[in-house]
């Protein structure tokens, strides 16, 4: 059963990640030199859209808290999130768009996949140097929440607000920003041309 | 062009049906994530010239153990999953390349001129196909690197951790803009 919904989910997932132009590098490229917001928008559109019914379904008794999964902060990952900042700049793709553009035919995506597949080989081979510097270690309360989410044991740093209030208002929020973000930031100098 | 070929759907549909994949995907299983299966596809090519990287066990959590501290993690649940590949995140993984493939199809295919690189690139860097795939090789070592250091991605982190409002989430996507955003202005001044 669970390999039926990974089928489907997995499937629907691809499909909208090219809907939405994310397979496409040069919209990744023109959102993080923001003269193109459009795909930031959307991302951010996205992620309220999914907060707000997750955290909705949850006071309603809908979702299963135990569906939940939150990973834990330690200091890699904002050095994590640096270095696969860099590489997303270059080349347009992160992990999930890399793997789709090239299964759409985008042969600059094979060799970013070559590479990642190279990328995680060394990590899996110095993994264990990289736990002894400590950088893996738990900071922030570790596998935390923003606010305590009911039927789960998070930590949570503001422990006064109730998880999932809090949960559809970031969510209303970020729908705002998405709103309120113009399609492109600056641009002086530089020349729109129209997307293919 | 129908509705049916736009792409990119305008913000407002895009953010509905990406956000509720990522909804759908926590209400029936789990949240979504990709980098994971790298490391999964390394220890499946690895387990296949090197059958001992892999191997069952009886003391660990998952039933497998490896030669790998990365795979070993956890109780093994990496070693598992690269004995076993027809687990939940790998299918989805597959899947997901095949669901890209059917829309892109459906909308008639990836320009010739854009496989090798996006226009953007090409107005910045010019037209070689070497630097281009250099480039994107070097990037994608980058990027998986750090996504595992980080322990998730774009989807894994960004998307499915702040969804949740999880903390790691948000270090992720200040981590991943901090360094993305001026990098981008740097490198591609010319808009393309």
């Amino acid at each position: 059963m669970t390999i039926f919904l990974a089928v489907l989910l997995g499937a629907a997932f691809g499909f909208v990640l090219d809907r939405i132009g994310a397979t496409n590098p040069g919209y990744i490229i023109r959102m993080l030199n923001l003269s193109n917001l459009h795909l930031m928008k959307t991302i951010l559109a996205g992620i309220g859209v999914a907060s707000i019914l997750l955290f909705a379904g949850l006071l309603l008794g809908l979702v299963d808290p135990g569906h939940l999964s939150v990973k834990t902060a330690y200091l890699g990952v904002f050095i994590g999130g640096l270095l696969l900042g860099i590489g997303f700049a270059v080349a347009g793709y992160c992990p999930g768009t890399g793997l789709t553009a090239m299964a759409t035919g985008r042969i600059d995506a094979l060799f970013f996949v070559i590479g990642g597949l190279v990328g995680a080989g060394v990590y899996m081979l110095v993994y264990a140097g990289v736990a002894e510097t400590g950088l893996l270690e738990a900071v922030a309360g570790g596998k935390a929440t923003l606010a305590p989410v009911s039927g789960t044991d998070y930590p949570a740093l503001f422990g006064g607000v109730a998880g999932e209030w809090l949960g559809i208002a970031i969510g209303v929020a970020f729908i705002v920003v998405a709103w309120l973000l113009p399609a492109r930031i600056g641009g002086a100098g530089r020349q729109a041309v129209p997307a293919e | 062009m129908t509705f049916f070929q736009q792409v990119p759907l305008p913000w407002k549909a895009g953010g509905l049906v990406l956000g509720l994949v990522f909804f759908l995907a926590v209400l029936l299983v789990k949240p979504i994530g990709v980098s994971t299966q790298f490391v999964i596809l390394d220890g499946i090519l690895w387990d296949a010239v090197d059958a001992s990287v892999v191997v069952p066990s009886e003391e660990a959590k998952s039933g497998y153990a490896s030669t790998n501290a990365y795979l070993d993690k956890s109780g093994g649940k990496y070693a598992k999953n690269v004995a076993n590949p027809l687990n939940y995140g790998f299918v989805f993984v597959i899947a997901m390349m095949v669901g890209a493939l059917v829309s892109a199809l459906l909308r008639g295919g990836v320009p010739r001129g854009e496989r090798a690189m996006p226009q953007v690139w090409r107005v910045n860097f010019g037209d070689s196909i070497a630097k281009r795939y250099l480039a994107t090789f070097v990037a994608g070592f980058l990027v998986l690197f750090g996504a595992r250091l980080a322990g998730g991605c774009t989807s894994g982190h960004m998307m499915s951790g702040m969804m949740q409002s999880s903390v790691s989430g948000y270090m992720f996507a200040a981590g991943a803009f901090l360094a993305g955003i001026p990098l981008a202005l740097y490198l591609f001044r010319k808009e393309g």
